[in-house]
Parts: structure tokens; sequence; C-alpha cells
């Protein structure tokens, strides 16, 4: 009896010892985050003003300098992106929640799993012989294929998800007034599902906001300011890449700077997105 | 003199090699309500769907026959034509979530971008909120969305939103079983109005409320039109042992 | 205004071709309106077709990437063979291209990473779906844990780089390695916490799927809490965890830019953990745009061929593990 006793208060013991390993880890996983985010603010935001954001980068030697090129080039890759990628999801998410059983459905969607898991540098291989060869040279256009093909699994993987959530009554209701199929899908049920949709796209860019790898050999990078696509642009994640690993001080202030910037941007997506999806969600 | 506004002809239904409703021939007289009757699974909704062509939005699910619409064959006709011209409201209301109550009434317009001015869409709009018995609850909360509603009113919406595109017939399937006993009664006295300027066929596993509301009943069993005949000689003769049995609750 | 008028006239399909007219309509704007619909009709079918192209042009995407990269690196399949895989020689210069060193450089950052990572993921995925499944603090720690994984990869390379790499370094001074900072050691370091949030948070929603009359019944029996997690929740989501592993494998495998800054840069074969090196990811990085012969640029395309060939595999086997495991 008193063995038995003795063996409880040891389980107990060893239940509550485990509990508290687990807190433990699972908290400590947030400190390098937090470290990264402090340290990277730190660095980062001193060197963040307004010459800074309006100005081109110094060669070496001269300090001061700023990122203005990255920060454009950023922007007008990543919209480029988007207007590819975005409607090229959204409809690929409709077919696939849509017809889910038909043959094709099945083989798209095995694509875009495949696909998710593809490494960003192996997509940067594919852009550089589908575009960079052909145009005979590395350009913005290139890089933004490039990370259109990035955006794809995660607009339509949100998109088939939230419209397949929807109720089956919504798309009868639509039908019995008369609607064509287009409109039942482009006025019913995506308004319904405009909020997962939504989240999905915006995670998308926070997503390929801060891809490095894909650009390496596409947009390549760019001292100057250049606004044609057909050209090497300059982005932030590039910026960072190359300044980061340059010897030069000034240079790393810049990548400081820039990370910072780049950070904020996509966290802010982020958390944005999360709260926004409560916010716009329809309410069925 | 009653003229016939649909009209089956040898109509059979399948879900892939389920042979669901089986060889109907029916006859529904214009402004009349019609009551559809029988066990669980005989094939009421299913046949129900059939008459706007709504049963082929399943995958896999096929029909043959013949549907007559005043002299035209619904199974000739493009669905979206179809379906303008035969209303239906569903067992569970679905009013579109996304919508106001306003815009969930004239939603068969606006979804079908069809523009009308301002002053029709009003008189669209309480016109058909009146014949619902709506009119008076929600006409200061118009622009709300229609969700926020209950179950009965959300129902009396989803009326309105077919009564709005001026059908002429409308489709029920078992309207009022999601619904509580006193909306159920707002929604069939809504039945003998409607009924003088549509033809309502509506499905229903409630005998009382089929005796209450229709002027004719088909019996359905197993897939087949086993009886179809004026209400009360329904109730009180039936013809066919089945139906006997259901109505005398022998079988369920 | 009645809208059947409408659909006096268009009371056939199309495809039978007859249109036979009952009615004439009264109006123009009901003729518009007629017209107006079989517009409807007509974009209709140009709207199913689209869906169609568009989901077949995503197969031939992922086709067309999977070709593009057979075909690229045919060159280098032709001149080194199978070879490629285990040579221990990677020199350009003397058009030798062996991978082993990189893929071996592969697998000590992912599995070290790994190894490290995954009893912090467990814990996470424990905590939010087995202690603590809700609560302001559990939901703020998910979120945080999935905000891991948002944070672009060429940050964590460039934090490593300045804040990592010090550290290793007097690290590998104190226990008498060479002291360089960079290598596999700090690359496993970066992978692990990058990865993290996959092995977790895909953990997470399996342990929640756990039914709760499977843990009632061990608590009625007298189990304490970390018995019902040992002997029931494991066991339970054993599939589901694995799944979880191999998408941060996945994810760690196929990683470029942290690696590629922090790892050293090296086609040597690394002789310890603490060595620099090469993953298959960072020599594509570093090298492609100075490939300057086709066998070079095609040797490096093979690489990125093997990578994609063995993350498709990883990826398709944990997608099929977790579809097992929710149809159940
Ligand atoms: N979506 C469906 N897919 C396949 N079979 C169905 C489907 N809906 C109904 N059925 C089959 O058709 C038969 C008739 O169903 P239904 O018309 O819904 O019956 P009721 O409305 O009279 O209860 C049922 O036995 C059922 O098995
Ligand atoms: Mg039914």
């Amino acid at each position: 009896m008193i063995s038995m006793k003795n063996n409880v208060k040891y389980r107990i013991g060893k239940s509550t010892g485990f509990q508290a390993l687990t807190i433990l880890l699972a908290c400590s996983c947030v400190v390098p985050l937090i470290f990264i985010l402090i340290y990277i603010l730190q660095a980062g935001l001193t060197k963040i003003n307004w010459h800074f954001l309006t100005n081109l980068p110094k060669p070496v030697g001269e300090s001061g300098g700023g990122i203005a090129n990255a920060l454009l080039g950023s922007i007008i890759i990543i919209l480029v992106a988007s207007v590819i990628a975005i409607p090229f999801g959204i409809l690929c998410g409709i077919y696939l929640s849509e017809n889910r059983k038909s043959r094709l459905a099945y083989w798209s969607r095995l694509c875009v799993d495949i696909l998710q898991g593809v490494p960003s540098i192996v997509i940067g291989i594919v852009a550089y012989f589908w575009l960079v060869k052909p145009l005979g040279g590395f350009s913005a256009i290139s890089g933004s294929v490039a990370l259109a093909i990035m955006m794809l699994p995660i607009i339509i993987r949100s998109t088939e998800e939230t419209l397949k959530l929807l109720p089956d009554s919504l798309r009868e209701a639509g039908f019995a007034l008369g609607l064509p199929f287009h409109r039942v899908v482009l006025k019913v049920i995506v308004p319904c599902g405009i909020s997962g949709i939504l989240s999905g796209v915006m995670l998308s860019v926070a997503r390929i906001a801060g891809e490095t790898a894909p650009l390496l050999f596409t947009a390549f990078g760019n001292p100057y300011m250049s606004f044609n696509l057909l050209k090497p642009m300059q982005s932030l994640p590039l910026l960072i890449f190359n300044y980061a690993t340059s010897p030069y001080n000034d240079w790393h202030d810049l990548a400081w700077g820039a990370s910072c910037i780049l950070l904020i941007w996509v966290l802010a997506l982020n958390i944005f997105t999360k709260l926004m999806t409560r916010k716009w969600k329809v309410q069925l | 003199m009653e003229s016939t506004i649909v009209k089956s002809v040898d109509y059979n239904a399948y879900f892939g090699d389920n042979h669901v409703v089986k060889n109907v021939n029916i006859d529904i007289p214009r402004n009349n309500v019609i009551a559809v009757m029988g066990p669980s699974g005989c094939g009421k909704t299913t046949f129900l769907r059939g008459i706007n062509r709504m049963h082929e939005l399943i995958p896999g699910a096929t029909a043959k026959g013949k549907i007559m619409l005043n002299a035209e064959d619904v199974m000739e006709m493009h669905p979206i034509f179809v379906r303008l011209k035969i209303g239906m409201v569903f067992q569970r209301p679905n009013p579109f979530p996304n919508l106001s109550i306003y815009d969930n009434v004239i939603a068969g317009y606006k979804l079908n971008g069809i523009k009308l001015p301002k002053a029709e869409k009003d008189r669209i709009v309480e016109h058909s909120l009146t014949r619902v018995a709506l009119w008076k609850e929600v006409k200061d909360s118009l622009t709300k969305k229609g969700s926020f509603l209950s179950g009965g009113q959300q129902q009396r919406l989803c009326i309105a939103r077919a009564v709005a595109m001026e059908p002429e017939v409308l489709l029920f399937d078992e309207p009022t079983s999601a619904l509580d006993p006193i909306s159920t009664s707002t929604v069939e006295e809504l039945f003998h109005e409607l009924k003088k300027n549509y033809t309502l066929i509506i499905v229903t596993h409630n005998m009382q409320q089929a005796a209450r509301v229709s002027d004719k009943t088909a019996f359905f069993y197993m897939g087949e039109l086993v009886e179809y005949d004026e209400t009360k000689q329904m109730f009180t003769n039936p013809k066919d042992t089945r139906t006997q049995n259901y109505i005398t609750g022998r079988f369920s | 205004m009645k809208s059947s008028v409408d659909t006096n006239l268009a009371t056939r399909p199309s495809e039978s071709g007859r249109v036979v007219s009952l009615k004439t309509p009264d109006t123009v704007s009901s003729t518009k309106r007629i017209k107006r619909s079989f517009r409807q009709i007509r974009a209709e079918n140009v709207f199913r077709r689209t869906l169609i192209i568009v989901a077949l042009a995503m197969v031939a995407l992922v086709l067309g990437i999977m070709l593009t990269l057979i075909f690229q690196s045919t060159l280098s399949i032709k001149s080194s063979g199978l070879g490629y895989l285990w040579g221990k020689t990677w020199d350009p210069v003397r058009d030798i291209f062996g991978a082993y060193p990189f893929i071996l450089g592969t697998l000590l950052t992912s599995f070290l990473a790994l190894a490290i990572s995954i009893p912090f993921s467990f814990a996470v995925a424990v905590f939010l779906g087995e202690y603590y499944p809700q609560g302001w603090f559990p939901n703020l720690l998910k979120n945080t844990v999935e905000l891991i994984a948002a944070v672009p990869s060429v940050i964590y390379g460039f934090w490593g780089l300045a804040v990592l790499v010090p550290i290793v370094r007097s690290f590998e001074t104190k226990i008498g390695v060479e002291p360089v900072g960079l290598g596999i050691f700090t690359s496993a370091i970066i992978l692990a916490i990058m990865v993290i949030p996959y092995a977790a948070s895909l953990g997470r929603s399996m342990i929640h799927m756990v039914p709760s009359n499977l843990k009632e019944a061990a608590y009625s029996l007298g189990a304490t809490r970390w018995e019902v997690i040992r002997s029931v929740i494991f066991p339970y989501t054993k599939s589901g965890l694995f799944a979880g592993v191999l998408l941060s494998l996945g994810r760690a495998l196929g990683e470029t830019m942290a690696v590629t800054m922090v790892i050293g840069n090296t086609s040597l074969i690394p002789k310890s953990i603490f060595a620099p090196g090469n993953t298959m990811a960072s020599v594509i990085a570093n090298e492609f745009t100075e490939a300057d012969h086709p066998v070079y640029l095609s040797a490096l395309i093979e690489l990125g061929l093997v990578l994609f060939l063995v993350t498709v595999v990883i990826n398709m086997v944990g997608k099929r593990l977790v579809g097992k495991f929710t149809n159940e």
C-alpha cells in the first residue's frame, strides 16, 4: 500500500516535471524571434530616415546613401507578380472547389501540392531558363514570374479551402434565381469567401516580399534606379544579401536599415492579415 | 376552367445508376397548391429539383423524359431561363449572407446584372416583402444583413426573393421543416395568398400541412407517383393501399 | 416588368440549333434583355472553359518545371553519369563534378537542424494542443510561433552572420576546434529556428483531433497527464507528428539564403559538424551566375533536379500521412 502511494507520488511528480519542461521549451521557441526582432530594430531603426528612403546607395567608401532603388524595385516586382498570380491563383482555386472529384482537379491539386514544396532556388533556375535566357539578360519581369509561381500554391490553397467550406445551399440559392454559373461563382461564392481568399493573397505577398533566392538569377539586382521591367532591378532582399555579405561597414548599415524595413513590412502584413480576416469574414 | 401549367411526361431521374424517380406523369393546374408527399428518401426532392433543372447540378445526376412548362419542354430550355420562370425555396432558409435584406430581395436582378431604376427596385422590394408579410417587420432595417433575421423571417425573405422575380411557378422543398410552429403557420398562410398569382408545388412530409394548404396531393413511394388526386379525396378515400398505409401511419 | 418575358424567345438550347419563338417581344427593352441572357450563357461557357484552362495550366506549369530541370541537366547526367551523386570532388576548373560534398552538407545541416528543433516544436504542439488549447497566452504563443516562419530567410542569414557566428566562434575556441564561426553547425542552428513552426503547427492540429473519450478512458484508469500524452496522444498522432517533421525537413533541405550566408561556402567535404561546407541549395545560389561553361551550369541544375525530386517525395509522403490521418 505504501509503495503504491509512493509510486503515485512519483508518477504525479514526473507528470508535473514534463509539464514544466514542455512549457519551458515551448516558450523558449519565441526567444530567438524576439532576439532577432530587437537586434534588427536596434541596428536598423537608427539608420532609417527620409534620406535613407529616398536616396540611392553610395559607392564603397562614402557613407550615407539610401535604398530607394531597392524599395521601389521590390514594390514593382511584387506588384507585377501579384498581377500575374492573383487572378490565376483564384481561378484555379475556384476550379478545384467547384470540381472536387474530377480527374483534372486531382492532378491539378497534386501539382499545387508539389509546387508548394519546391525550394525557391529551383524556381529561380526555372525562371532563368524560361525568361532570362530567351530575353537575353536578367530582368525584373523574370523575377516577378518566379515570385508569382511561388505565390500560386498559397493563393490556390486558401481559395479552395475557403470556398469548400461554404455551404452548398448558397450556390443553390444562386442557381435557383437563374444566375449563370459565372455569376454564381463571382457574385455569390467569391464574395462570401472573400476573407479567406484575401488572407491567402496577403500571406502570399508577405511570403514573397522577403524571397531572395528566386531573384538571384532573375531580377539580379541593380545599384541604380530602374523602372524598366526588361532590365535588372534591385529589391530589398537582394540588397540585404549583397550588402550583408560585403566586407564594408557602410554597406552593412544600409543592409540593417533595409532589413528593418523588410521585417516590419512582412510582419505587419502577417499581423494585419490575421486581424482583418476575422473582420472581413462574412457571417454565414 | 383550370389550365395545366406544368406537366411531366415519363420523367425519370438518376443519381449515377441509382434510379430515384421512376416514370412520373403528372399534370399540375395553374394557380393551385400541390403537395408532394411520401416517406423519406422516396424521391420527392429529386423530382422537385428536376422541375427547375436543379437536379443536374449534382455531379453524376441525370434525367430523362419531359417536363412541360406551358408548351415548352423544360429539358430542352437553357436552365437559366427555366429557373427565371420557376422559382425555388429550400428546406433551410438560405439568404445571401453578404447581402442586406433589401439586396436579398432583388438578388435575382442585382446578381444577374440587370440594372433597374431605384424607384423600380424600391417598388419590387416593398411589393415582394409585403407579399410574404415581412414588410412591416423589416421595413426599418432593410440595410441589415439578411442573416440577422430569425429562421422564419429568413425563410419568408427567401420566398420574397423568389417572388421578386415574378416567376410562374414556385417550388418549395419542405419549407417549414426547419422552422418553429409559429413561423410555420405564418408561412402556411402565405401559401393561400401566393396561390392567387403563382402555382405552388410544395414538398412536405407533414400530412397535416398537406391537408391544410394544398388543393391537390401527389403521393410518391419508392420513386413512383403512386397516387395523385384532390387533397380531400386523397385523405378521405385513398385508392392505393400504399397511400392508405402511409396516411394511416402504418409505415414510416 | 415580368422577367419571364426574357425567356419567351430563348426556348431552345444552343446546341439543338433551333430557335422557336413563341411570342414576339413587345418592347425594345425586352429584346435587349433577351440578348443579354444569351450573352450570359456565352459568358458562362467562356468562364467554365477559362477555369479548365487555368487548371490545365497549373499541371503544365509543374510538368514544365520538372522537364526544364531534366532537360537542362542532361548534359551533366551524360558526362558524369550516376557517379555524380557520390563523386567526392567538385572542381569546375578541371571539369570534375561530384555532388557528394553538397549532399552530405545538406543532410548534415538538415538532420542536425531537425534534431535541435524537434523537442521545441513538439513542446509547442503539446503545449497548444493539449495543455493550454485556449486563452490569450496560448493564442499569443501560437501566433508568435507562426511569425517565425514569416521572417524572411535573408534576415535570418544576416542576423546569423552578425550575432550567431561570433557566438559559435567563441564556443569553438572553448571546445578547441578551429574557430571559423561559419559552418554546418551554425547553419543547423539557424535552420532549426526556422523550421520549428512547420512541425509545431501541424502537430498542434493533430493533437487537437485526438478524441477526448480516448483520453478520458485513460484518465479514468488513473493515468497522469504525462502518461496520457505518452500512451494515448503520441501513439494516436504518431503519423501526424511524423508528417510535421517531414514538412520541417522539406523546408530545411531547400532553404537557401540563410544557409548560404553562414555555411562558409566551400566545396570540400566537411570534416566535422563545425567545419564549413555547402548545401545543394547554397552552391546553386553561389555559383549559378558564375558558371561559365555548359557542363558546369548543367551540373548545378542537376543539383536543383535532385533537390526538387527529394523535396517533392518528402512533401508528398508528408501530405499523404496527413491526409490519411485526417480521413480516419
Ligand atoms: N446527392 C445525392 N447523391 C446521390 N444520391 C442521392 C443524392 N440525394 C438523394 N439521393 C438518393 O436519392 C433518393 C431520393 O432522395 P430525395 O429525393 O432527397 O428523397 P426525399 O426528398 O423524398 O426524402 C434517396 O434514396 C437518396 O439515396
Ligand atoms: Mg427531401
